[in-house]
């Protein structure tokens, strides 16, 4: 934990409630800039409500609440309007989530259109091919660009989704179990493009899946019943938990 | 004892029969008024159609010929700017419960006062259109029967815009808002479009059924022989021309008024037709 | 706070429209409460002479008489009331027997075309039913009168009230079809199970299940059978007296104003008709909110 140098999320004394039920208790962390930062532990747990806090959409939920202070960088994210938060934190969901009534090219220009942001016909077309060619999808689309996202198979959806988060350039991309709906392939694929992405983006990734965590994360943040309980390096959590309620998640007693 | 228990089965068996042939009866005889009223209208309509009866004005009473173009035009302008009127209206309030008042109080509110609105007798419909828009302007006008007609569009259009809007998967709603983008803008550019092909059929059922209506415009839009597209003015309106004509004593005119009920229920038919289409279209999607 | 330059330019001003649209789609919703509380008091602000001249009586009053400025809204209660039931009375058993046959009964094949003209039928304006009773409905009932002795004006009360039940018939019969398709399966079978036979399946485990949401369509459709003016106005006969038979030339509330609000020009006169559509207003009201109860008991289930 110490060797870390940058940070760019720093939560200070977390707690995020639902009504009166407080899923997220006391959480303090620095996550660490351009790395792929893995968060774990047990079903409800509060991995998901944790990442949630990260981008404001926690609130969505009616009788949502949290408290403590989140710093992007040097700014408390809970004092920021939500929207401004919401464009430099992108999120994938778990779910595969284009949107039906758009083509593919809308679907990674989105960000920009909803927003009622009118770009050139340059950029826009340098915009789309940089996110899918990011997003490894570019190869696959190339042709179908104006077409509806909703023919495109499970795995290239979820890249689709993946393209659209990073053509509004954030700066963290939160990603909530991207691969649990999809089959091992598009799994493998999804993968390989996080380790791509974390030269240009930090990314937190929810996952239920230890061996992806151990392949994919530098990081890891272990979640039990709402605590943060263990957060280092991924091998050294791995290999030599401190908690030992980690080592029996690790060692498959719970999960 | 041995010999009763098959006589009573029997006896069960012929009950079934017996209740299940008189329910079998019961459900066919209301379909021979019903099959009446098609075959009088197809027999009587359908011989006074003609191209003067689609262009040309009503002729005097007692002359011969005539038509209901005024009416024809007047029922697509009321109707029309009905739903102008209503429709803005009914789509906002249905993004207020779906999107923002949920189950607050105020919706509920909202939703007993559509539901209200929706039982409300067009009669009483058409005076209260009278009193908003008839009185102040101190004359009969297409305008004010198009408030009387989106009076009655607005509960309908409500509660489908709601009901369709529900529908739409909240994880749209935060992909939308996941990428910076306004709840705002998450409602009419994500949210709305996606439920676009409900709504619409919600618009087309509300207008097939204000287009028929004839109580609401009695004293609104009032009627007029002649053509108008002035929506202040008084104008005709085909349901109108059907009570006005069949209540007439003249022969010819009765006559007209199985003409403009074919082109009535033509609309009225094609219009829920139409929303049949696209409703089917949506189960389909799913 | 300090504005990133990659932000876009107008996210700042997207979140006061954020705000402005949340509040015009709250305004809209509390719109469609003010139109309905703002239609009952112009109703009782334009029907005040009238309530204030004859108060409560105005309810039993039998005498209507735009002539000597009389006015009484009793027989027009009557009238509605007669209408609306007897129809009801007449609608209900056929559409219920329809209601099983195609829910029941006929196969796929039959039922869902035989539905689709119901629903179609349900749509077709009431004028167009009004048209079709005052040329084939009401010489037949006519020759009926002649028959049995009864004055043969051919319109009245007993012709509004089969038009109406003509025209409520499919509305009734949808609602409680579609009620009865919402029976499980796995009930039905259950009493099929117990070598039940079909009626008695019916009787004993569909009917029960459907039997609020029956009742909400039933009260529903006596909603309708109130406040239905035009097929109503064009058989009734419009005569403004206390109905001694069923037989009689008569008015309904809807029917007398749909006859006289044009040509009342006394204010006395207008308020009453008013005062009438008022009535209207709360009886339908009440109707409906009994149905909703109906309605929500079933959901419940």
């Amino acid at each position: 934990m110490t060797l870390i140098k940058n940070h760019i999320f720093c939560t200070e004394d977390l707690c995020a409630y639902y009504g009166d039920f407080m899923a997220i208790k006391h959480v303090t962390v620095k996550i660490p800039e351009k790395k792929v930062t893995a968060v774990m532990g047990p079903s409800g747990c509060g991995k998901t409500t944790f990442i949630r806090c990260l981008n404001r959409l926690h609130e969505l939920t009616p009788g949502a609440k949290i408290t403590g202070k989140i710093y992007l960088r040097d700014q408390d994210i809970l004092k920021m309007d939500p929207i401004v938060v919401r464009r430099k934190v992108g999120m994938v969901f778990q779910r595969p989530n284009p949107f039906p009534t758009m083509t593919i090219y809308e679907n990674v220009l989105a960000g920009y259109k909803l927003l009622g942001i009118r770009l050139p016909k340059k950029e826009a077309n340098r915009i789309v091919e940089d996110a899918l060619k990011k997003a490894a999808l570019w190869d696959e689309v190339k042709d179908v660009l104006h077409r509806r996202g909703t023919f495109l198979s499970g795995g290239q959806q979820q890249r689709l989704c993946i393209a659209r988060a990073l053509a509004v350039k954030p700066e963290v991309l939160l990603m909530d179990e991207p691969t649990s709906a999809l089959d091992p392939k598009a799994t493998l694929q999804i993968e390989n493009l996080i380790v791509e992405l974390k030269r240009t983006v930090t990314i937190i990734i929810v996952t239920h899946n230890m061996p992806q965590a151990g392949r994919i994360s530098d990081y890891t943040a272990f979640f039990y019943l709402g605590e943060l309980i263990e957060f280092g390096p991924t091998a050294e959590v791995f290999t030599n938990p401190k908690d030992p309620r980690t080592e029996e998640y690790l060692t498959g007693k719970f999960s | 004892m041995k010999n009763s228990y098959p006589a009573r089965e029997n006896w069960r068996r012929l009950k079934n029969k017996i209740i299940l042939g008189i329910i079998t009866l019961l459900a066919l005889i209301p379909t021979l008024p019903l099959f009446l009223i098609l075959f009088q209208l197809l027999h009587k309509g359908l011989s006074s159609l003609s191209i003067d009866f689609f262009l040309h004005l009503p002729a005097p009473p007692g002359e011969p010929g005539g038509g209901i173009a005024n009416a024809i035009c007047g029922t697509l302008i009321i109707v029309g700017l009905a739903t102008l009127i209503g429709v803005p209206i009914s789509i906002m309030a249905g993004i207020y419960l779906s999107e923002y008042g949920k189950e607050s109080k105020l919706a509920h509110a909202v939703r007993i006062s559509a539901d209200v609105l929706q039982g409300v007798p067009s009669i009483v419909i058409g005076i209260v259109a009278y009193a908003w828009v008839v009185r102040p302007m101190g004359h009969f006008s297409a305008l004010s029967g198009s408030v009387a007609l989106a009076l009655m569009m607005i509960p309908v259009v409500v509660r489908t815009t709601e009901e369709v809007l529900k529908l739409v998967p909240d994880i749209l709603r935060e992909a939308s808002l996941a990428l910076g983008i306004p709840y705002w803008r998450t409602v009419l550019k994500v949210v709305l479009p996606t439920g676009m092909v409900g709504v619409t059929t919600g618009i087309l059922i509300a207008i097939a059924r204000i287009a028929g209506e004839t109580a609401p415009l009695l004293f609104t839009a009032f009627g007029n022989q002649f053509m108008t597209l002035n929506p202040i003015e008084p104008m005709n309106a085909l349901p109108l021309v059907i009570f006005n004509y069949a209540t007439s004593p003249y022969e010819d005119w009765w006559q007209q008024a199985w003409g403009a009920s074919i082109v009535l229920v033509f609309m009225v038919l094609a219009l829920n037709i139409l929303s049949r289409i696209l409703a089917r279209r949506i189960a389909g999607e799913k | 706070m300090p504005t990133p330059k990659e932000l876009p330019k107008n996210l700042y001003r997207q979140i006061k429209y954020d705000i402005a649209f949340r509040k015009l789609a709250t305004g809209t919703g509390i719109f469609v409460i003010i139109l309905v509380i703002a239609a009952f008091f112009t109703l009782v602000y334009e029907s005040w002479p009238a309530i204030k001249t004859y108060g409560l009586k105005f309810l039993w009053r039998t005498t209507w008489d735009p002539v000597t400025l009389e006015f009484g809204a009793l027989p027009f209660l009557v009238g509605t009331l007669i209408t609306s039931f007897l129809s009801l009375a007449i609608a209900t058993p056929f559409a219920l027997a329809g209601a099983i046959f195609l829910g029941e009964l006929a196969p796929a094949k039959v039922a869902n075309p035989v539905s689709f003209v119901i629903e179609l039928l349900a749509g077709i304006p009431s004028v167009i039913y009004g048209l079709w009773a005052l040329f084939y409905l009401v010489p037949l009932v006519r020759s009926f009168e002649m028959k049995i002795g009864a004055p043969p004006y051919g319109l009245g009360l007993f012709t509004a009230s089969l038009v109406l039940a003509i025209m409520i018939l499919p509305y009734a019969l949808s609602v409680a079809r579609d009620v009865i398709s919402l029976v499980p399966q796995d009930l039905k079978e259950a009493a099929y199970g117990l070598g039940a036979t079909r009626w008695e399946t019916i009787r004993h485990v569909v009917l029960p299940y459907a039997r609020s949401g029956i009742l909400a369509g039933i009260v529903l459709a006596l909603g309708r059978a109130l406040g239905e003016t035009m097929a109503v106005t064009m058989v009734i006969g419009n005569r403004s007296a206390m109905p001694q038979s069923i037989w009689d030339l008569a008015n309904t509330m809807a029917s007398v104003i749909a006859n006289e609000f044009t040509e009342a020009t006394e204010d006395l006169h207008l308020a009453a008709l008013v005062e009438i559509g008022l009535l209207l207003f709360v009886i339908t009201v009440i109707v409906n909110l009994v149905a909703r109860i109906f309605i929500v008991k079933t959901k419940v289930k």
